[in-house]
């Protein structure tokens, strides 16, 4: 083994445009699927409200089986299985623009909105019924009461979760490395085969995962400080 | 979908075992020996650490405190790429993709575990602690004889839970030719080449099957324990949970 040099991975520009490419691709995945995943799980929030037993049912089904079934099997499902299935004209696009990044987001993203949507779920399940019907009786529609009193005091509720959630998916973008998707876990292991410096390319690697998963965690804490509502357990 | 029946005719062997008497075990049965050996391995790891994490010594607490930290904050596949790089380096010679997937699960899940055990170490009431000194326990005495058997009875099911998650865990073994389950499906795919989203399919169905089981397990588990603190055995308890299902969460 050679003596330690991060100097070396730093200052190659190959090496440091495969780091930073790698990054990037991370970001944009774990951003674009953290989008979908909010949206998504908010859908399924509502549609789960709903009086409708088929429609609960769906919703309880969906997050079942995205609990159940490793993120790496779903991961393949949609770009090895599911994308068999689509019309090749599609397929031949998606393949000429970056396919299994897009599959990435979907499989990530529709894999965590049944974790968030569980987490607004039993947010909104600790707020004390006498809010809604005090937010009905004052005459607010279900919307209304929806937006302007439940889902306030919900999302506060659930914060905790959702931000330990949001680490986790910024931690599983990783997995995008075994569908090819030139991540950064992809990037250090392509930088490592050609540098044979596998100390220095895995410490850069493990400490710009560790500080943006940190930032995430301490942002988490400054929002929840930031929105706690004062004399409010 | 006669496809699939197909697919599970000719592979079901390769599926559960692997290519055993000619090669290593593999499929489902190496998912859940791995997975067992991993939980059973990094329960004391666990213990130890939150033991660690909540004794007044900061020459203790503290590295516990990162190791935690550093656990949460970096991916799975990350460690798995250290222990591959690390281990042989350590004890000098090379170790086959299971032992290294073993090692990982025992950091990582070693880890995640503290946290349920501290978690369950401070939802006791502290009476129990105070209790313990005043009866002339030492601080490890009352930990040994008083605390922990009541905290670790609590959390078990928040232990079955992370024991699905262990088993979602060692799909990535796949990506060091670990030869469970998810690498015997891309073999079978290998294979076939025209059939991806059948096999990838029962794939996904046979962990569906296994995780949801033991989910189910876990809250039948749940009941009983939070019944069982209530006072009133068999029936349903109001008020707080025993221990929150999932403090941190961990879900590859």
């Amino acid at each position: 083994m050679k003596g330690f040099d991060l100097i070396a991975i730093l200052l190659n520009p190959e090496f440091g445009r495969m780091l930073m490419h790698g990054v990037q691709m991370t970001l944009v995945i774990a951003f674009g699927s953290w989008l979908l995943a909010m949206s998504l799980a908010m859908v399924l929030l509502v549609v789960r409200l709903t009086p409708s037993r088929l429609a609960q049912r769906s919703v309880a089904g969906y997050v079942s089986y995205h609990q159940n079934v490793p993120t790496l099997v779903q991961l393949m499902l949609w770009y090895f299985g599911i994308s068999s299935l689509l019309p090749s004209a599609l397929q031949g696009w998606l393949g000429e623009h970056d396919g299994e990044a897009v599959f990435a987001i979907i499989g990530l993203g529709l894999c965590q909105a049944a974790y968030f949507s569980e987490d607004l779920r039993s947010g909104l399940r600790s707020v004390p019924a006498g809010q809604a019907e005090a937010a009905r009786a004052l005459g607010h529609g279900f919307v209304g009461a929806m937006r302007h009193v439940l889902m306030p005091q919900a999302v506060r509720n659930a914060l905790p979760a959702l931000v330990n959630h949001t680490v986790s998916l910024f931690k599983n973008s990783s997995l995008a490395m075994a569908i090819g998707v030139a991540e950064l876990t992809h990037a250090v292991k392509e930088i490592e085969n050609q540098s044979f410096r596998a100390f220095e390319t895995y410490l850069l690697a493990t400490v710009m995962y560790l500080a943006f998963s940190l930032l995430i965690m301490v942002a988490g804490a400054w929002l929840a400080r930031r929105v706690r509502i004062a004399g409010a357990r | 979908m006669t496809a699939v029946w197909e697919i599970l005719r000719d592979n079901w062997l390769l599926l559960l075992i692997g290519q055993y008497p000619n090669g290593p075990l593999g499929g489902i049965a190496c998912t859940l020996i791995l997975s067992v050996l991993g939980i059973v391995l990094a329960f004391p790891v666990s213990v130890l650490l939150a033991l660690a994490r909540l004794s007044p010594w900061r020459l203790l607490s503290w590295p516990a405190t990162a190791l935690v930290y550093v656990a949460r904050g970096v991916p799975l596949l990350m460690v798995i790429l250290w222990v591959y790089f690390l281990v042989p380096l350590l004890i000098g010679r090379n170790v086959s993709g299971f032992v290294t997937m073993l090692c990982t699960l025992v950091l990582y899940e070693g880890a995640y575990l503290a946290e349920v055990v501290r978690a369950g170490i401070e939802a006791l009431p502290k009476g129990q602690m105070e209790a313990a000194r005043a009866l002339g326990h030492s601080h490890l005495g009352a930990m040994r004889l008083v605390i922990l058997p009541q905290a670790l009875f609590n959390m078990l099911p928040s232990m079955l839970s992370q024991f699905v998650s262990t088993i979602k865990e060692t799909t990535l073994g796949y990506v060091i030719n670990v030869p469970e389950l998810t690498f015997a499906a891309n073999q079978i795919n290998n294979q076939l080449l025209t059939k991806p989203f059948q096999v990838f399919f029962i794939l996904a169905v046979i962990y569906y099957v296994v995780c949801w089981s033991l989910t189910r397990a876990a809250t039948a588990l749940e009941r009983r324990i939070e019944a069982r603190r209530a006072g009133t055995r068999g029936v349903k308890a109001e008020g707080a949970p025993a221990v929150p299902m999932q403090p941190v969460a961990a879900e590859p």
